[in-house]
């Protein structure tokens, strides 16, 4: 079932806003793009707090908006919840009466989730009687997000919850997301800039530009877009691979990841004997040599051949190159591309040290749900 | 300590102050709301009309309170031959006198407190399945408390001081309309009357400390309440 579908147009001073996707089923849509793209507009007009021009929004088969029969639900009859960049918590009430707020005025036949269950996963119960005030950013981006999930909604949208952070704290809440992902099946919109975020959390992405939809796919699919570098100002190009873990070596502290096409060593222990992993090897962390180099520091050593070569104006150029199954990107200088004969078919060696993959670019697979709850089947 | 009659005045004033903010509260927030939150053609006008009280004289206020709600006068005619109720020359009406008076105080207080809130609390609110009017209970009202109580504070204190308006709407009748500053002025009018004004000038001016000091803590209490910077 289309769980989003939306098509709308508005004219917000000199920016037009023109966007039509729809979301099949559950998982995270990360909708990615340049601040001033229209992210955060089209998530308002979800929720209602922006009134789109023209077009129609459907949640779960629900119709919230549609300009041509003038359908338009009021935000508090929704069921949207909604995430702010800056929490928003009410600074009059306690965190447990900030929880209880949305919960309290869901009716009692749509109360899935509940306080336990929601204190359980976002890690909140020493909090439950402080004032938002008390609270660290971190803490106060748990409570925003258990007030909106306790208000039980359809779908859960998240404007840059972490554009507020810094990097510890983004690491302290993206494993309660991925957990929120995996075991809430809720379907969630995810506003971000940052890439890294994007990768490890989207099971599906919509690239936005001014005011449109440039590109839509897997992360997978566009991180191998090389034409839609130019668009992705702040994208750090790499390429995203599924692996499983098939080996740890206890001495050495490495783990061994199967993938189509070879093995990845990385550091540390990536998962459990078995699990599903993702790691995004960044372009820039790909060398590359036209015969196999020996006596090297580097792990992770694959043939290849270059499928295309994308060289922007600078110094650099971008590379996509196919190993067996699997498709990785390569950042190196033009001149490099120029000196090595880096022409389409060339067949070259990989290069990729192992130190540049760690816990930032090794995650979880999105959409592994394994128990635990469950939210409206 | 006291003689009967400051005693008499200073209940007098405290009674006539409190139900003074008593009459005024309702129709401030409703205002201030307005003012602050409201776009409609005409806003300038009645924000005028709102912040006469400040720009006239109060004998002026005075005077206009008494052509109407004088025992002739078109509402307080009405009022004596509906209700039997009698404002002019009575403490009734010297409340009605100060609650005009303040009026402008108390909806400026609030209504800074109303801009204050943020908007973005109200849409949370809303996303989180609150209904416009529960809103305004659960998220607005709470947070414009503290601009609430310290309107009540300045309108109370003004209204205690209030002389003008109060001796031409309802004259100056010992134990029915003669508050502090109007039995000071009898006792200055009086040749014998220096120690009597300069006691109760003494009485004014701790009434006054006190009721400040006191609005302060209550003003501190009702920001850390609602997890401001009482404290920061």
């Amino acid at each position: 079932m289309t769980m989003i579908d939306l098509d709308i147009r508005k004219r917000l001073g000199d920016f037009a806003l023109d966007v039509s996707f729809s979301i099949p089923g559950h998982g995270v849509t990360a909708l990615f793009g340049r601040s001033g793209a229209g992210k955060t507009s089209v998530i308002a007009a979800i929720a209602g707090l922006l009134r789109p021009d023209e077009g129609h929004i459907r949640v779960a088969g629900r119709t919230l908006f549609d300009a041509r029969v003038g359908a338009d639900v009021p935000i508090h009859r929704r069921r949207v919840g909604y995430v702010f960049q800056d929490g928003r918590l009410f600074p009059h009430l306690s965190v447990r009466d900030n929880l209880l707020y949305g919960y309290r005025r869901s009716p009692l036949r749509n109360r899935r989730i509940t306080m336990e269950e929601v204190v359980a996963l976002l890690g909140v119960a020493p909090l439950l009687e402080r004032r938002p005030r008390d609270l660290s950013g971190g803490e106060k981006q748990r409570v925003a997000i258990g007030r909106a999930l306790l208000a039980q909604p359809e779908v859960l949208l998240m404007d840059e919850p972490f554009a507020s952070l810094d990097a510890p704290r983004k690491r302290e809440i993206l494993p309660y997301l991925e957990r929120l992902r995996d075991e809430l099946r809720l379907p969630i919109v995810y506003v971000s800039h940052a890439i890294e975020e994007v990768v490890r959390l989207a099971n599906q992405v919509v690239v936005l530009d001014a005011g449109r939809v440039a590109a839509t796919g897997t992360p997978e699919q566009l991180g191998e877009r090389l034409d839609l570098r130019p668009l992705l100002g702040e994208f750090e190009s790499g390429a995203i691979i599924d692996a499983q873990v098939t080996a740890f070596d206890s001495q050495f502290e490495l783990s061994t990841l199967a993938f189509e096409g070879g093995v990845l060593r990385v550091p540390g222990r990536a998962g459990d004997l078995g699990a599903l992993v993702r790691v995004r090897v960044r372009a820039r962390d790909v060398s590359l040599a036209l015969e196999k180099p020996a006596a090297i520091s580097v792990q992770n050593i694959f043939a290849g051949a270059v499928e295309e070569v994308f060289e922007d104006s600078g110094a650099y150029a971008e590379l996509k190159l196919r190993v067996s199954g699997t498709r990785f990107l390569s950042r190196v200088t033009r001149e490099s591309v120029s000196r090595l004969g880096l022409v389409l078919g060339a067949q070259v060696y990989l290069l990729v040290k192992s130190v540049s993959l760690d816990h930032e670019t090794v995650s979880t697979v999105p959409g592994r749900a394994n128990g635990g709850l469950r939210h409206g089947d | 300590m006291l003689t009967e009659f400051e005693l008499q005045a200073l209940w007098l004033s405290l009674k006539v102050a409190l139900r003074s903010v008593a009459f005024a509260l309702p129709f401030a927030v409703v205002a201030a709301y307005i003012l602050a939150r409201k776009r409609f053609p005409g806003k300038v006008l009645f924000d005028g009309v709102i912040h006469l009280p400040l720009a006239l004289p109060p004998v002026l206020v005075g005077y206009l309170l008494l052509l109407t709600f004088g025992i002739r006068g078109p509402l307080g005619g009405w009022l004596y031959d509906a209700f039997g109720l009698r404002l002019a020359f009575t403490s009734v009406g010297a409340s009605i006198a100060t609650a005009v008076m303040s009026f402008p105080l108390m909806v400026r207080a609030i209504r800074l407190s109303i801009e204050a809130i943020d908007l973005g609390l109200e849409r949370a609110a809303a996303t989180l399945g609150a209904s416009p009017l529960d809103r305004l209970i659960t998220i607005t009202l709470p947070l414009m408390l503290p601009g609430v109580l310290s309107g009540c504070v300045v309108a109370f204190a003004a209204s205690l001081g209030e002389f003008g308006a109060v001796i031409t709407f309802v004259s100056n009748i010992p134990g029915e309309t003669q508050t502090l500053p109007l039995a000071i002025y009898a006792a200055v009018q009086n040749p014998d009357g220096d120690a009597a004004a300069a006691r109760l000038a003494a009485l004014s001016l701790v009434l006054a400390l006190s009721g400040l000091i006191i609005s302060e803590v209550i003003a501190r209490r009702a920001r850390r309440m609602l997890g401001g910077a009482a404290d920061e």
